[in-house]
């Protein structure tokens, strides 16, 4: 049974089979509509028209389409920074606290962890509506009376702000806790020996924690930068790209190119300059995080 | 001194970690007087059920509880069976193309689901299968398969080959060896992996918000809820109530598989 049987084949055929009509057929058909004239009439009608590089070039001559670029790096960079500031901020934490205090702020990780992406969005909506929001009553208790009705959701620069506070809190209980794990698996010994070398807290941090973990930080910032690159559900929901524009991230300007203008094939170009920009952001950020 | 600050940072971080939950379910119990009071209060002083009536009474409820539950398990035990099938294969046979198979499943992992959008609603467009729940199960099951062949694989293959030769030398034939020994041992794998799917699949949003387009007793939960301005208006109480409904679930999956799962199963039933 070991040589030359088809069990094997067979046994993957489901995987292979799903694979090949639901992963790789799209894959290809991405590829082949962003090459094509395919627009509502396209759809419906069918014998699209290959016009070659034309709906790339379109969208690189388009200075709508870099300012979309420029908006994703910043959105990417604030949350991205946030996010490992604070996960490690939080995890240093971890480590020092006694376990009562420990169990209680991992559990509340684990529950943000949980939390359903729409759910955490609605809720935010709510937390930050004008009249009856908590936010807005907090902020005017502490006296900063001009949030009193302040309406979020009119402002760009606001709701960007929103958006970042929701994606942060859905995104640092999983670095807090991995990093945290991370933290578990340094040898005691080595602070020792650097306390005793007369270090100080920070150069402890810099010389001892941050090479040990290297590796993990490096991993926890790809994974990151890929989770808030396409992050959709959030800024469609809250803001559906708006107001004006402002929270227009890559991958909302494909959907809303696609769903809403019915320019398929363009919006499958930006979707797929997405994932060339990210795959090259990654791969730099792998390179540098491990040589350095 | 040092221990004190430290306990209240964390306690700052642990209110402003569960606030946002809290506040979920707060306002849910909440009566609607005090939900529009002036100044809010942080405790249910006079908790109601009225907010969970509203939600479950909204047109349409069961129904887009019942299809997210439906595409959820489907797409779930497809993927784990399909898995299964696979990572056999890999952990337990020796085949031609093996390498090259696993080494497409790990790709797979990292496969762009955002730019497939496009392509995946004129697939369906073509094939006739827009609005169709079994397009939306598909598209979860391919999107949580490569991540439980990975997962399923690495479980298997921690369990040793002598437990189930053993039990073939005592008369059992290769699958029902499969079945009575590996099987039971594989139970928190399967849960660990399965706990992966339902998250995915429970909360996914931008493919049923394009497969699903016409027929609107075909949404789920989340595309209804993403929608409650149109059925709530500005009840919040209600909202937040039809929040909790939808977050329940995974919370609850969340916490109970969390302590089954990673369990040493196969300590010792080897002796070295």
């Amino acid at each position: 049974m070991r040589n030359r049987s088809l069990w094997p084949y067979l046994l993957i055929a489901p995987t292979v089979a799903g694979g090949a009509f639901l992963l790789l057929y799209p894959m290809l058909k991405a590829a082949l509509i962003s090459l094509q004239h395919f627009r509502m009439g396209e759809l419906i009608r069918g014998g699209a028209e290959f016009v070659g590089l034309g709906n790339y070039a379109e969208l690189l001559a388009g200075a709508e389409f870099w300012q979309v670029v420029l908006r994703t790096l910043a959105w990417t960079a604030v949350n991205v920074v946030l996010i490992v500031v604070l996960s490690t901020g939080v995890a240093l934490m971890l480590v020092r606290l006694r376990r009562g205090m420990r169990l209680a702020l991992m559990s509340a990780l684990a529950l943000a962890w949980a939390t359903p992406v729409i759910a955490a969005t609605t809720v935010f909506q709510w937390l930050f509506q004008s009249e009856l929001g908590v936010v807005n009553w907090a902020l005017a208790s502490l006296g900063f009376e001009s949030f009193r009705g302040y309406t979020w959701f009119a402002d760009g620069a606001a709701t960007f702000a929103v958006l970042v506070i929701l994606v942060v809190w859905q995104s640092v209980p999983f670095g807090a806790l991995t990093l945290y794990a991370g933290l578990t698996t340094i040898p005691g010994e080595l602070y020792e020996s650097a306390r005793i070398d007369g270090g100080t807290g920070w150069q402890v941090f810099w010389r001892v924690t941050l090479p040990m973990l290297r590796q993990l930080f490096a991993l926890i910032v790809a994974l990151e930068v890929i989770w808030v690159a396409k992050c959709f559900p959030q800024i469609w929901v809250l803001s559906q790209g708006g107001p004006d524009g402002a929270t227009t991230t890559l991958p909302v300007y494909a959907f809303k190119i696609a769903r809403v203008l019915h320019r398929y094939d363009l919006g499958s170009a930006v979707a797929l300059l997405t994932v060339v920009l990210l795959a090259v952001a990654l791969v730099a950020n792998l390179r540098r995080m491990v040589r350095s | 001194m040092r221990r004190l600050a430290l306990n209240a940072a964390a306690l700052a971080v642990l209110v402003m970690t569960i606030f946002p939950v809290y506040w979920m379910f707060l306002t849910a119990f909440k009566p609607t007087r005090d939900i529009q009071a002036r100044t809010p209060s942080f405790w249910p002083s006079a908790p109601t059920l009225e907010h969970f009536v509203t939600a479950v009474n909204a047109p349409g409820f069961w129904t887009y509880w019942r299809n997210s539950l439906l595409v959820t398990v489907v797409a779930v035990l497809l993927a784990l069976v399909v898995a299964l099938l696979a990572a056999f294969a890999v952990t337990r046979m020796r085949w031609r193309g093996r390498g090259a198979f696993v080494v497409m499943v790990f790709a797979a992992q990292m496969a762009p689901w955002e730019a497939l959008l496009v392509p995946v609603f004129i697939i369906a467009r073509d094939t006739e299968l827009l609005d169709s729940l079994a397009m939306l199960t598909g598209v979860y099951f391919m999107i949580t398969l490569p991540f439980t062949i990975v997962t399923l694989r690495g479980f298997l293959a921690a369990i040793p080959l002598e437990l189930e030769e053993a039990a073939q030398v005592d008369g059992c034939s290769r699958l029902v060896a499969f079945r009575r020994v590996v099987f039971p041992l594989l139970a928190p794998g399967l849960m660990a992996t399965s706990l992966f799917g339902f998250i995915t699949a429970w909360n996914e949003f931008a493919f049923v918000n394009v497969l699903i387009i016409k027929e609107q007793d075909r949404r789920t939960l989340p595309v209804w809820l993403s929608s409650f301005r149109d059925v709530f208006g500005t009840d919040w109480g209600a909202t937040m109530a039809a929040a909790s409904l939808f977050a329940l679930p995974a919370l609850l999956l969340f916490l109970f598989l969390q302590r089954r799962v990673g369990v040493g199963m196969t300590a010792g039933a080897v002796k070295g």
